[in-house]
């Protein structure tokens, strides 16, 4: 017996999707340190910053990354064995917009040395998301609630 | 910004180095905390028994179940406290909803952290989903978190009844 308290979920995707996303933007990321803080390195953490938008708003089937597993590696595996509800996803987006934004703002506003330091905390979370499922915006999720005054 | 378009040819190789090491550092962490995490998983460690003289964790979840409209099962009670933001949650309720499903006096419920941030505070916890097992008297016996899997949640509920047969001394 099971009483189920969320709300009702919409509706789901394919889990593999976010991760394989996650993969591809953990390449760039590194490609982003390799460049150090460098003209190239902002351009590219830009690049970055500016995919996680579409995956931070409507949610992470939004984002190119997700139609190259789409188009390139979904149709080679097998079905899912279950769905996943994109919330989760779509809030570690967010936090990879969060996060590579500092570095971009950083950036553009001169401090070309923070570009690299934003990609490097960037990527930790992106290669953890890809290759264990860990997604740690999300594990932060609840010490930012306990942070927040109490309601 | 002042772009050095001949760099000494020293200086771009010891930068290389040193962006090379860095990402080397960066797999270097990302491997620790995986593996750090991953052993953390939906292992249950059992709750050490407080005297309820100096006891604060300010939840009767006797009430916090009859608020969830369920009772406390006959053998155990797996609470799952969860978050909207949180996949692990999901998988984490179908391998309780199934065990629950499949065996009888044992209860299995999810409560959302955002409706309850009170049980946040109370029970201390830091991340979702974290799973308490509850004893038929309502007392918390065990607890969990992260995803769990069939055979940890077995092994928690094992561990609650083996618990209470070895007795208390309350």
């Amino acid at each position: 017996m099971t009483e189920n308290r969320t709300t009702t979920a919409p509706a789901g995707i394919d889990p593999r999707g976010p991760r394989v996303a996650a993969g591809v933007t953990a390449v760039l990321l590194a490609v982003v340190v390799l460049l150090g803080a460098s003209q190239a390195a902002l351009v590219l953490l830009t690049v970055v910053a500016v995919s996680f938008l579409p995956g931070a708003v409507r949610g992470p089937q939004a984002t190119w990354q997700a139609w190259l597993f789409r188009v390139l590696v979904r149709p080679r595996l097998d079905a899912p064995d279950h769905l996943e509800d994109p919330r989760p996803p779509r809030f570690a987006q967010l936090v990879g917009l969060v996060v590579t934004a500092v570095g971009v703002v950083a950036g553009f506003a001169g401090a070309l040395a923070v570009v690299p330091w934003a990609a490097a905390v960037a990527f930790v979370a992106a290669a953890l998301n890809a290759a264990v499922g860990l997604c740690l915006g999300c594990e932060l999720y609840l010490l930012g609630r306990r942070l927040r005054p109490s309601a | 910004m002042q772009i050095d378009m001949f760099p000494p040819a020293d200086d771009e190789r010891t930068g290389m180095t040193m962006q090379w090491t860095a990402l080397v550092a960066l797999l270097v962490v990302t491997v620790a905390l995986a593996v750090g995490w991953r052993a953390t998983q939906g292992r249950a460690r059992t709750t050490p028994q407080v005297a309820d003289a100096g006891h604060d964790g300010g939840a009767d979840w006797a009430d916090v179940l009859a608020s969830a409209g369920t009772t406390l099962g006959e053998r155990a009670t797996f609470l799952q406290l969860s978050a909207e933001v949180c996949s692990s949650c999901r998988s984490t309720a179908r391998t309780l909803g199934d065990l629950a499903a499949a065996t009888p006096g044992v209860v299995h419920v999810e409560i959302d952290v955002d409706d309850r941030p009170d049980l946040v505070r109370a029970t201390r916890m830091l991340r979702t989903p974290t799973v308490l097992v509850l004893d038929p008297d309502g007392a918390e016996a065990a607890r969990a978190s992260g995803a769990m899997t069939p055979a940890q949640a077995r092994t928690a509920l094992t561990a609650v009844e083996g618990a209470r047969t070895a007795g208390r001394t309350s």
